[in-house]
């Protein structure tokens, strides 16, 4: 599988990153070869095998639906960058 | 010999016979870090006040007694303690106070946090110099790598900056570094140590683990930390052992297991395959039965490990976006561009590439192939396990195929340092205990081996480290600093 620069520069899109033409011709070098070695594995059968997502065993957790409160909105807020009114302040979403 | 120097074993006795106060001893820690750490840079943050002042309630019973209690220790930049920074390594925590403290920083709590250490990035890398705030140096040689993620932490502990220090472990990164430094890496079963307030990297993978000097001091560490947390729901509540007494019981008949694909390995130095053997003969002198096996996923396993690794964390990194906390970039006009900005000036380029891929591995078109796909492969790595177990204790393999290399010498070319990892992924794929702990030494760089066990079977693990460790003779290893 070889990534050009354009899938690079969707890629990037999609995750939220921002990459200048050198990032994005270094990531298409570097993440084809990472994808070549990774070909290997298609050419062990799995047909019949079921994805393994997480080792504990455990499944459907629960627990009681009680309110705690260990820490106070204030001190959540106060790494927040931007806060107004004891709330997260974002830039439009919608364009005016 | 100074107190720094010394096991948690040998120090609990001195402290609990009022040889000497705790305030000695972190005085002591302290005072080798001020020493060794402008060559080293093991810490991020030094809590010198801090320390004293737990240091002094020890000593007035202030606080409860654990095993530990009083004992100076390092935790890795990415654990969160309650109104102090914690900045995973990254410039995009520079600013972040922990508005909370984490299940097994609150659990050591009447141990002394002498500071927090230096890390790759978001503990993503193999050699400690994917770090925002500049690579920690080999104590043995401050030219190489200690190793990572866990990079600080290792040196602190190797050096004595630390008498025991935390790390956490997602395919390596406290056992290879360990290897690396000539101390004890231990990483328990998934899910035997909380990860609450500890920061998620790829989440069906990290596992809390520790640095300590020896093998008896790993089982003191384990003891107070393992256990179900309702914080964590990847927790089981599996009874926690008494691994200090059970690791002093005669061992009975060890079966260990030499998997054959971890010899056909390519790319290992001959050091480590000599330190390996050698290994292998002592153990069988001390009565254990080697038997070979066959592992025949390994290779397959990292691939399909850094597929799966680099898909959680794009999913895991996406709650670092300029918003909620960290740095952000607000100088453009819409909300994307807070995002965009925020994300791409204060991440670093392996952080940014291991995005890129899972974001890949996950996309539409490619998500079957990939992702999928080795999630498939995971599970012919546990199988691969599991018929092992039906032969064998536990499994004895390298941890890094070469001793600490020099910085820089694969900064360039990131497969090669991902292919470094191939002997530890395995086991962190199929979430089982393992440990690395030194058994030889080459050109002053110490040479590191791994065993690892069934799930929950870490005293038998523990176990096994302790017969070799009792019988080795000291390393012929010395210190740069």
């Amino acid at each position: 599988m070889k990534l050009d620069k354009k899938q690079i520069q969707k890629i990037a899109e999609l995750a939220r990153l921002d990459l200048s033409d050198q990032e994005a011709l270094n990531y298409s070098k570097e993440l084809t070869a990472i994808l070549e070695y990774a070909e290997d594995l298609q050419k062990i059968d799995t047909e019949e095998l079921v994805e393994t997502c997480q080792v504990t065993g455990l499944k459907n957790i629960m627990r009681d639906d009680k309110v705690e409160q260990p820490q106070t909105s204030q001190e959540i807020l106060n790494n927040s960058p931007l806060t107004k009114d004891g709330f997260i302040q974002v830039k439009n979403i919608f364009e005016k | 010999m100074e107190l720094y120097q010394q096991t948690i074993c040998e120090l609990r006795e001195k402290l609990d016979h009022k040889e000497i106060t705790a305030k000695e001893l972190a005085i002591s820690v302290l005072k080798r870090i001020q020493e060794t750490d402008p060559k080293l840079n093991a810490y991020i943050s030094i809590f010198e006040d801090r320390a004293l002042l737990e240091a002094e309630n020890f000593d007035k019973g202030k606080t409860k007694k654990s095993f530990l209690a009083g004992i100076p220790f390092a935790a890795k930049d990415n654990f969160c303690l309650k109104d102090t920074l914690a900045t995973g390594g990254s410039k995009i925590l520079e600013n972040y106070v922990c508005p909370y403290t984490s299940t097994v920083l609150a659990s050591l709590g009447d141990s002394v946090l002498v500071g927090k250490s230096n890390l790759d990035e978001f503990a993503m890398g193999s050699s400690g110099e994917n770090s925002a705030y500049g690579p920690t140096k080999n104590p043995y040689d401050l030219s190489r790598v200690p190793g990572g993620s866990s990079a600080g932490s290792a040196a602190a502990v190797a050096a004595g900056s630390a008498i025991f220090a935390l790390g956490t472990d997602t395919g390596g990164s406290v056992r290879q570094p360990a290897g690396l430094c000539g101390v004890v890496g231990f990483k328990p079963t998934y899910g035997r140590i909380s990860r609450y307030g500890v920061m998620a990297m790829a989440s069906s993978l990290d596992t809390i683990s520790f640095f300590t000097k020896d093998v008896t001091d790993a089982a003191h560490v384990l003891k107070e930390l393992a256990g179900y947390d309702p914080h964590d729901q990847t927790t089981p509540q599996v009874e926690v052992e008494d691994y200090p007494a059970l690791i002093l019981k005669p061992n009975k008949k060890l079966r260990i297991g030499i998997p054959q694909e971890y010899f056909e390995a390519q790319g290992v130095q001959s050091a480590v395959k000599q330190a390996l053997e050698k290994t292998i003969s002592k153990y069988n002198e001390l009565g254990a039965e080697i038997v070979k096996i066959s592992l025949p996923h390994t290779e397959a396993a990292l691939a399909a490990y850094y597929l799966i690794m680099s898909s959680e964390v794009s999913s895991n990194m996406s709650r670092y976006d300029g918003i909620k906390y960290g740095l952000s970039d607000q100088t453009g006009q819409d909300l994307l561009s807070v995002y965009l900005k925020s994300r791409s000036s204060n991440l670093g380029a392996e952080v940014k590439r291991r995005i890129m891929l899972g974001a890949f591995s996950l996309s539409h078109g490619y998500y079957d192939a990939y992702y999928k796909k080795a999630q498939k492969i995971r599970t012919l790595v546990c199988e691969d396990f599991t018929k092992a177990y039906d032969l064998v204790d536990v499994i004895l393999t390298p941890v890094s195929p070469t001793t600490a290399f020099p910085l820089g010498e694969k900064l360039a070319d990131p497969l090669e340092m991902y292919l470094a990892d191939i002997f530890t992924i395995p086991a962190s794929l199929a979430g089982l205990p393992a440990i690395s702990f030194p058994v030889a030494a080459a050109k002053n760089l110490p040479i590191g081996v791994q065993l690892i066990g069934k799930q929950f079977a870490e005293a038998t693990v523990l176990q096994a480290a302790l017969l070799y460790e009792k019988s080795r003779s000291p390393l012929d290893l010395s210190l740069m600093v």
